[in-house]
């Protein structure tokens, strides 16, 4: 459903993504796990056009989405993020942020787009949070109103950069239970994350990155546990 | 006393006509000043080095210049030029130069005051500059864009005086023209300064309104 191929970034003269080839099917949960600074979130943001890639493909549902001739809009229409640090619009309630992309970039109706809100804000756990402003709301209550945002886009594909690593150890199993609970819904995600639990438990596919390029990528448990590259191996004996 | 009093009834309808022209110049020289600022911002932050560039000169040739010098330029040179405006039209487009100028470094300012990461959400979601400009970024902004804003409003109502020297007959020139055949100095201006207080405290309580709108929820 997701073919990315040899995909190259450059941020001016650095050489950032180095020919990334990576694959996720439809209902696939792929990890990708990788050192700091390895292209991790350039990655992400490239596949919802967040940045302009310099060479290479990216195809979703047989669309080259990195096509120039392709709507910017309507690829990251349907291409749904959540950041690491939230990004909810402060001045907005919860059901405003996450109506606004609904009304202005669908064009639905405002009660419609009220009334799927209200839904998808209940199944994040957030029922009666609607009028709050995420000044009032933890952190983990905000990355929920935050996810609802981007579902109510009905996106084809789900990205998590990094989703609990801005918040209190005590908050991360709310919005892990509600990717898992996406997960098993069957929304294509990709989740960055260096919850390696999350990884074992949820994804079907792991893919480790180092210096710009996917080194590898499989089942979770044989990347964790029969790494073929020694970068991997080393990578893993640290972290797990 | 009853002199006093006999002068200032005789005093306040010109300067009264004075205060109307005062406010007409300073009314639409702060829409079309902000205006300006707001345009003039949005190309000093785009990355388009053809916008960027050309406004970054000129607002520095602005605000290198005094405002008397651009009240005169706009009112005696911009006709050579084929520009002829009447004096209240070139008061009122030197002063919106002028302040447009200045409002652009205070919308530039508070736009760039907002984290990137509002507008990464903005964009993810499909909207467009104009939607993330109106929607995410103006409405944060404004709580940092509005007191300099105010202050700035403030400095161009006084500064609507110098368009006297252009032959506007606004508030300070009224009073000169009745004190130079009345000699009446103490009265004629102290009465042009009140009337000035009053403006800019009415200024000020739509400023704090305005203020009051955007403050964090
Ligand atoms: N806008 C940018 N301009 C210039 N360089 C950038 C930009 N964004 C990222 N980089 C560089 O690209 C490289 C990869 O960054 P990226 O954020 O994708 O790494 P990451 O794998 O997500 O790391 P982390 O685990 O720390 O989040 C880094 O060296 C970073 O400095
Ligand atoms: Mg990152």
């Amino acid at each position: 459903m997701i073919e990315i191929k040899n995909l190259h970034k450059f941020f001016g003269k650095a050489h950032i993504l180095k020919g990334v080839h990576l694959q996720v099917k439809k209902r696939d949960v792929t990890v990708i796990v990788g050192p700091s600074g390895s292209g991790k979130s350039t990655l992400l943001r490239c596949i919802n056009r967040l940045e302009e890639i310099q060479e290479g493909e990216i195809w979703i549902d047989g669309e080259n989405i990195s096509s120039t001739s392709t709507n910017v809009y309507k690829v990251r229409a349907e291409v749904g993020m959540v950041f690491q640090q939230f990004n909810l619009f402060p001045h907005m309630n919860a059901l405003q942020n996450v109506t606004l992309g609904p009304i202005l970039t669908n064009k639905k109706p405002k009660k419609e787009a009220e009334h799927s809100a209200m839904e998808l804000l209940r199944k994040v756990g957030l029922s009666g949070k609607e009028q709050a402003y995420p000044s009032q709301l933890s952190g983990g209550q905000q990355q929920r109103v935050a996810i609802a945002r981007a579902l109510a886009m009905q996106p084809k594909v789900m990205l998590f950069d990094e989703a609990t690593s801005a918040l209190d150890p005590e908050l991360v199993g709310e919005v892990l239970n509600v990717m898992k609970q996406l997960a098993q819904d069957g929304m294509t995600m990709i989740v960055v994350t260096h919850e390696m639990g999350f990884a074992k438990e949820v994804a079907n596919r792991v893919a480790f990155m180092d210096e710009g390029i996917v080194v590898e990528e499989g089942p979770p448990n044989e990347i964790f546990d029969h790494p073929k590259t020694q970068r991997a191996a080393s990578f893993f004996s640290k972290i797990l | 006393m009853e002199k006093l009093l006999h002068n200032i009834i005789e005093f306040l309808p010109s300067l009264l006509k004075g205060t109307q022209f005062t406010i007409q110049i300073t009314f639409f020289a702060i829409i079309i000043s902000t205006l300006f600022g707001f345009i003039f911002s949005l190309c000093l932050i785009s990355k388009k080095r053809y916008l960027n560039k050309p406004v970054r000169i000129f607002i520095n040739i602005i605000r290198g210049t005094p405002l008397l010098v651009q009240m005169f330029y706009v009112y005696f040179v911009l006709p050579d030029l084929g520009i002829k405006l009447g004096a209240m039209q070139a008061g009122i487009l030197a002063l919106s130069i002028c302040y447009g100028a200045y409002h652009a470094e205070i919308f530039r300012s508070g736009i760039i005051s907002i984290t990137i990461g509002q507008w990464d959400a903005a964009k993810s979601i499909g909207l467009r500059y104009h939607q993330i400009m109106s929607r995410i970024i103006l409405p944060q902004a404004a709580r940092i864009i509005l007191p300099p804003m105010g202050t700035s409003y403030i400095i161009l109502l006084k500064d609507s005086s110098l368009a006297s020297v252009i032959t506007v007959r606004e508030l300070t020139r009224a009073g000169q023209l009745i004190a130079s055949t009345t000699f009446e100095n103490l009265t004629v201006f102290t009465m042009v300064a009140v009337i000035y207080i009053i403006l800019t405290q009415l200024l000020n309580l739509f400023i704090h309104a305005m203020e009051k709108k955007y403050r964090l929820k």
